[in-house]
């Protein structure tokens, strides 16, 4: 397939290994941002193959894992009343509240739908004119555009049936609040490409200059993010700290001027809670003056339903890179994809979920990873 | 194969004066006598489904008896490559030859929602028939019942079958072993992905100038008869890989053989098509639902034998090997990854879900 088969070539891979550990003379530690490309390291088992001074920690980019447990409780709320159609992308479906998930409000009568696309359940809008349809608008950067899109489209035409509970998230002021963590351990980003197509990858020089660290604009296929660790290694090895961009197929400097004024039109910058993690300021996006009226917690009232964690789940440290998932005591026994006490365990990027799929084998079970014909 | 078009049936009158079916076509009376005299028995009709008995009264062949049932719900009825009436044949007509059966008889119970078009049961009917008379079986006997409105999705079916499993076949996963390879029939994932290409809310086309995805809906016996044929003894395990695709399938033969069974990245057979609206879905081809393809895990002296003659068929020219039974890791399936790490393939939750981004 063009644009993935030749980023997945296996010869290629082998090039940049040799590369890395010909450049590795001490230990680092490198987080990736994005759980896409999290489980994309687990899922080709690049984790495996890197000499053992490079150490991979798993990032915050997961959106629906720090989707906050009072939003998801929102949203469960909202999705049971039964004039409501509610849509949300698939993977939100199965991320547990404080009491059930979605599949459990649509079990029991409400009208939960997946989309592939904001402006699918604007479409629904238009078409039941006597329902509600709420879209459930998290993602950081990424998906933003689309759902900002979708309500400047729900303005322009009166949709009076359309609303969205926005719960935004931004990847720049969680990596700083990673790097601001007592006890960080992150030497260099691989910085999320998707979210980088987007907004461009400009803001993280002030970043890189405050910190002294390299950050790598990293894409998603197993060459992506291979290329991506040896810059981030080569600077590290070098004592340099810049910001580099090894996913320029995608990504520019700029990033996408026409998504970012759309963004900028319909969303302002506010303190967001990340589950897991707490409070950090400044790091989402909620909807701006204008568009509040299509701002589904208003609409329904649930702004002020508050929630507990599970004192159990320690997916903020996982998320904060502090620990891997398999070090949390509840891995595998209290937490699995099937009964998760947190997010992590739950979407298919979450680094939790991620391990339980692809990385359980026993322990008498050596991989090593062998030379291939 | 292009869509039916449910409208442009003939259906053989006098069906009265209803369009759609009414609760009454259930209620054992003169409408239900009708659907079975002007439908049913026309597409259907044989020797044992005329005597319109109690039950179908059959001579029993020699041989020992498979015997297996399936239920039959998707949406949309009619899907790019197929309907819901090849899939209650074929579904379980595989499921018998998956024990290396010759499928003989079949029943057909059919849930109807009320407001069903005539017509749409009609093309069903027919279709059904169609792949009934092209796998060789007869459908005995059968049974309708009608739910009110909004209480089922037009039409739900119920196929049981019997076939006769000749002297010699022995098909268990029992007799799988360390060293036996992991044959498959052909590209996986086709079904699952016609059914998701035309679903509301995630109906996608295929990229200009390649084929729509179809789903591979087929009855897979004679080529099941034709691997058996060519290595007597050889093939020790027949599965047909429906929900859970692949992966939920070769996880279970891990489990009740408590062997391990290790694939290879490269060798697992998906087409480009499908591969990229998995990619795009955020989905594995590997837990994508399958209707017309089978793995098989057969003797390493027999696999040469078998992939011969797998691929001389139609519907095994695309035959080949993807992975190997392993003493170890117990009970587990894993995949050599293209960069040659090893991960596991876990079993499936529950339904895939498209992802976020």
């Amino acid at each position: 397939m063009k644009y993935l088969d030749e980023f997945r070539d296996s010869a290629a891979a082998r090039g940049l290994l040799k590369e890395i550990r010909r450049a590795v003379t001490r230990p680092w530690a490198l987080m990736e941002v994005c759980g896409g490309q999290t489980h994309s390291i687990l899922r080709h088992g690049i984790d495996q193959l890197l000499p053992e001074g490079v150490e991979l920690i798993h990032g915050p980019g997961c959106p629906v894992c720090v989707t906050p447990l009072e939003m998801i409780d929102q949203a469960l709320a909202i999705a049971a009343r039964p004039e409501v159609i509610f849509c949300s992308f698939g993977d939100m479906l199965r991320v547990p509240g404080s009491h059930g998930d979605l599949f459990q409000v649509r079990s029991q009568g409400g009208d939960v739908r997946v989309v592939y696309s904001p402006l699918d359940a604007m479409q629904l809008a238009q078409t039941h004119p006597s329902r509600q349809v709420v879209f459930f608008a998290i993602g950081f950067e990424t998906t933003a555009p689309a759902n900002a899109m979708a309500v400047y489209l729900a303005r322009q035409q009166g949709l009076q049936n359309f609303s969205m509970l926005v719960s935004h998230v931004l990847a720049p002021p969680a990596m700083e609040a990673i790097l601001r963590a007592p006890g960080n351990r992150v030497q260099a980003f691989l910085a999320a490409g998707h979210v980088c197509s987007v907004m461009g990858y400009h803001q993280y020089h002030q970043l890189c200059e405050n910190y002294r660290l390299p950050i790598v604009v990293t894409g998603f296929e197993p060459l992506d993010v291979l290329e991506g660790i040896r810059r981030a290694v080569l600077q590290l090895e070098r004592g340099e700290a810049c910001v580099e961009n090894a996913y320029a197929r995608v990504v520019t400097e700029a990033g996408n001027q026409v998504a970012q004024q759309r963004v900028e039109e319909v969303f302002e910058v506010t303190d967001r809670a990340w589950r897991g993690i707490g409070l950090i300021p400044q790091s989402g996006w909620r909807l701006r003056e204008a568009y509040q009226h299509f701002d589904a917690a208003l609409r329904f009232a649930v702004g002020d339903i508050r929630t507990q964690e599970s004192p159990l789940c320690m997916a903020g440290k996982v998320l904060e890179g502090r620990i891997k998932p398999n070090e949390c005591p509840a891995f595998s026994t209290a937490c699995t994809p099937r009964k998760p006490l947190g997010a992590t365990m739950v979407s298919s990027e979450g680094a939790c979920a991620a391990y339980y799929l692809y990385g359980r084998l026993p322990h008498t079970a050596v991989l090593v990873p062998e030379p291939r014909p | 194969m292009s869509l039916p078009n449910p409208a442009s049936f003939v259906c053989p009158l006098p069906l009265r004066d209803y369009p759609h079916i009414v609760m009454g076509h259930g209620g054992g009376g003169q409408l239900s006598a009708e659907l079975i005299e002007h439908l049913f028995l026309p597409a259907f009709g044989n020797t044992q489904l005329n005597r319109l008995g109690d039950s179908a009264v059959l001579a029993s062949p020699p041989g020992r008896l498979a015997f297996s049932t399936d239920s039959f719900v998707v949406r949309p009825l009619f899907f790019p490559g197929g309907s819901i009436g090849e899939l209650a044949v074929n579904g379980t007509v595989n499921d018998l030859a998956m024990s290396g059966a010759r499928p003989l008889w079949l029943s057909a119970a059919f849930v109807l929602e009320e407001g069903l078009l005539l017509a749409t049961l009609g093309a069903i009917v027919e279709r059904m028939a169609a792949a009934a008379r092209a796998a060789g079986v007869a459908i005995v006997t059968g049974d309708t019942k009608v739910v009110e409105r909004g209480h089922g999705d037009g039409c739900y079916i119920n196929t049981s079958g019997i076939g006769v499993v000749p002297d010699g076949a022995e098909i268990d996963s029992a007799l799988a072993r360390p060293g036996d390879v992991v044959l498959v029939s052909g590209y996986l994932g086709d079904h699952g992905m016609a059914i998701m290409s035309v679903r509301e809310g995630l109906a996608f086309e295929s990229a200009t100038g390649s084929a729509p995805i179809e789903s591979d809906c087929a009855a897979l016996h004679t080529l099941v008869a034709a691997m058996l044929a060519a290595a007597p003894g050889g093939v020790h395990v027949l599965r047909d890989p429906t929900r859970g695709g692949a992966a939920a399938t070769l996880n279970e033969i891990a489990a009740s053989t408590a062997l391990g069974i290790a694939l290879n990245d490269d060798a697992i057979p998906v087409r480009p098509t499908v591969r990229a609206a998995c990619e795009m879905l955020g989905l594995d081809p590997l837990y994508v639902a399958n209707e017309g393809k089978l793995l098989a895990i057969v003797a390493p002296e027999a696999e040469q034998a078998v992939l011969g003659a797998m691929r001389v068929h139609p519907l095994g020219r695309d035959a080949r090997r993807m992975g190997t039974v392993q003493a170890a890791p117990q009970g587990m399936v894993t995949v050599r990854t293209g960069l040659g790490a090893t991960r596991i393939v876990p079993v499936p939750l529950g339904e895939q879900l498209p992802r976020i981004c």
